[in-house]
């Protein structure tokens, strides 16, 4: 076995499982504040995340088409299409709760999880229609920003580009805004309250039905943001591309404790680690017969042993049994 | 007596229109809709049996005879009938939401497409594929792996509730998926994404053909089915799943071994899937994972909840419709757009020729699922035909 080969690419995947692990953690949130507020699955997140990346790649392209792209400093460019991006996938968000998820509130627990898994396919192929109708194509590339793709070598074997900075910079600021807000803030205490017991903040003059829409606001433009984030890293997206990174943020999301903020970022990082060591070493460890394939079947391994032997996840405080 | 003469009135005339258009989407869902009038309207039963049978046994072969495209769709229609059947055990009666469930019919499918193609020689050495004969053993051998599966995936997730159980058992799909595409290597169990063909097909008997034969075979197992699932609702298992749906906690006070009997929830459910797996894999003659995706698994749940969860002429209806829609509404509304398009029509001063090649209907089967997931949930949880014991239960 070549062991001075898996050494020397030992940094360079560490890096990459941190910004996977990064872009994880930002999706995992939408799951987890919803988790924590109404105790059900936005199944359709990783729909709501990929619309994000969908509405940044437009706002690119349309500053290409009017020259700006070139035209504008690239740190503007980049928080003009964060905030787009935000912008789209959180009212989204709202708008799905409202319309698929508030007339289901009293139903038995299957119900509006259906209704998810519903609204998530249907959000697929809606975006499809419309970048078919739109661009005659919906697989999009997103157009490249020079400054970007500059890689700075750190030895001779490990590189960083500008973008993955921007990335675990732009994952960071999100995490720490968040922070501020479920925390420090008035809002934030009323979220944390309506997530503790329903009831009891409604008594206290808290309009419950105002604050999950507001965790659903929260929570999408997280997934937003990663969605932008998600293209600028890997540059190609459709319509489908949302899903399967839905499903290990999720995985994420349950490997931290869901409910749990913290826990999600901690189980995002820790999965893409796990992930990104995977997809790497794998194949070279067990002689090709392996490929990197496997690392799908090993995130949905780690959700399943998770929620038998340790429910409530790495952080997570005890989650409250229901049929 | 009135219903009597409209009922063989409406069973004649949409045959006689089925035989008359040759890929006619409204003709044929005349067709159907006559076979569940028959079914729904108020004749003496004896009436009700003979008209189906008639309709099932010798009209629809026959014009399968001259037209091969309607029993194409009909044998479509029969493998996710008794697919919707099976879910519904698992869904509608124990209340388990199973998403990958596709996830056993890929398991009966490959069960005989490994060993009825030359593939196995790759495994095992020389002498295969096995004689076509071999092919009924599988259906049985595709049963008893399927459940087997079933069992084995129910076994870690027993302690599982509700949503948690979905999402494992839609990674389940998924692991299976994943497994059939990159089994071909170290050993080449499923030869990847390639896919494995020929597949053999049994010898027919009478000297039918292929296509008659494969709908016969499916009408025979659907039969099967929805008799055995009959039997089950009102037994004492069937009550006991939907005790277990109900109330697990109180279905555990009263007695029921809650193991037993979510575990064999799960085998039944499955079995049916490995049984037309079998039988899928035979008809198609080349499988690959492409049929067995997570998309197909939420087809089949939208099957089961437009019909109504815990309904045996539900889960019939709604894999009906689905189906028909998925083949025939979307890829007719497909072609019908073409010919509008090569015809330069132009619909308010807008010419069709204009649409973007990449808009193709036929497409949107997501949507179409998506659509009437949501609707149903929020409009009528309890489906268009319910169970029912759930109606009372939802209608509240």
């Amino acid at each position: 076995m070549d062991y001075e080969l898996l050494i020397g690419i030992f940094p360079q995947v560490l890096l990459d499982g941190i910004i996977l692990g990064f872009m994880y953690a930002l999706i995992a949130l939408g799951y987890t504040m919803v988790y924590g507020v109404l105790e059900f699955i936005n199944f359709a997140h990783s729909e709501i995340f990929i619309v994000g990346a969908f509405v940044g790649v437009e706002v690119l392209l349309g500053l290409k088409s009017v020259g700006l792209l070139d035209g504008l400093p690239w740190p503007i460019v980049l928080v003009l299409v964060l905030l787009a991006g935000m912008a789209a996938s959180g009212f989204l968000a709202v708008a799905v709760e409202r319309i698929a998820y508030r007339p289901l509130r009293q139903a038995p627990r299957l119900i509006p999880l259906i209704s998810a898994i519903g609204i998530s396919f249907f959000l697929q192929d809606l975006i499809r229609l419309f970048e078919s109708l739109w661009r005659n194509a919906f697989n999009l590339v997103y157009p490249t920003i020079d400054v970007l793709n500059l890689r700075f070598e750190l030895t001779e074997t490990i590189d960083v580009s500008v973008k993955s900075l921007v990335v675990i910079g732009g994952a960071l600021l999100m995490l720490w805004a968040l922070h501020l807000i479920v925390n420090r803030t008035k809002v934030g205490t009323a979220i944390r309250a309506v997530a503790e017991d329903q009831a009891a903040a409604s008594l206290m003059g808290i309009d419950v039905n105002r604050i999950i829409s507001l965790t659903f606001l929260i929570g999408g433009a997280m997934g937003g943001a990663a969605g932008v984030l998600f293209g600028v890293q890997y540059g190609l997206i459709n319509p489908y591309s949302g899903f399967i990174p839905g499903l290990k943020a999720f995985t994420a999301a349950v490997l931290g404790g869901i409910g749990n903020i913290p826990g999600a970022m901690v189980g995002g990082i820790v999965l893409g680690l796990l992930e990104a060591f995977a997809a790497s070493y794998l194949s070279l460890l067990t002689g090709g017969a392996f490929g990197a394939e496997y690392k799908d079947i090993l995130a949905f391994s780690i959700l399943i042993l998770i929620l038998i032997f340790r429910p409530k996840g790495l952080l997570g405080e005890v989650v409250r049994e229901r049929a | 007596m009135i219903w009597a003469l409209l009922a063989v009135a409406l069973v004649a005339a949409s045959t006689f229109a089925v035989a008359t258009f040759p890929r006619s989407v409204l003709v044929f869902l005349l067709f159907q809709g006559s076979l569940l009038f028959v079914y729904r309207a108020r004749i003496p039963d004896r009436l009700r049996w003979s008209l189906l049978a008639i309709a099932l046994l010798v009209l629809m072969p026959a014009i399968g005879y001259f037209n091969s495209y309607y029993l194409e769709v009909a044998t479509q229609v029969g493998i996710f009938v008794a697919l919707a059947l099976g879910l519904n055990i698992v869904v509608g009666l124990a209340g388990l939401l199973d998403l990958g469930y596709v996830a056993f019919f890929a398991v009966g499918a490959y069960s005989w497409a490994i060993f009825g193609s030359p593939h196995a020689n790759v495994i095992f050495g020389g002498g295969f594929p096995l004689p076509g004969w071999w092919f009924y053993v599988f259906l049985l051998v595709g049963l008893g792996v399927a459940a087997t599966t079933g069992i084995l995936l129910g076994l870690p997730v027993l302690r599982l509730h509700g949503d948690y159980l979905a999402i494992v058992t839609l990674g389940f799909g998924e692991v299976i998926r994943v497994l059939a595409n990159n089994l071909d290597k170290p050993i080449n169990f499923t030869n990847g994404p390639k896919g494995i063909t020929p597949i053999s097909r049994p010898p027919a008997p009478f000297g039918l053909p292929y296509g008659e034969y494969f709908y016969f075979l499916a009408l025979l197992i659907v039969v099967a089915v929805v008799l055995v699932n009959r039997r089950l609702e009102d037994s004492h298992i069937g009550r006991a799943w939907e005790a277990i749906r109900e109330d697990e906690l109180a279905a555990r006070a009263m007695g029921v071994p809650l193991v037993r009997m979510k575990l064999m929830a799960f085998a039944c459910g499955a079995s049916f899937a490995g049984v037309m797996g079998v039988l899928f894999s035979a008809k198609q003659v080349f499988i690959n994972p492409e049929s067995f995706t997570f998309l197909e698994s939420i087809g089949v749940l939208a099957m089961v909840i437009l019909g109504g969860m815990g309904s045996i002429p539900g889960a019939v209806v709604g894999a009906t419709v689905v189906t028909v829609l998925n083949l025939q509404v979307l890829k007719g509304f497909s072609l019908w757009l073409n010919e509008l398009k090569n015809a330069g029509v132009t619909v308010l001063g807008y010419s069709l020729a204009d649409l973007p090649t990449q808009f193709e209907p036929a497409k949107y089967e997501r949507m179409v699922f998506g659509v009437i997931l949501v609707l149903m949930m929020i409009f009528r949880p309890q489906g268009i035909f319910p169970a029912r014991r759930r109606q009372r239960e939802l209608a509240k």
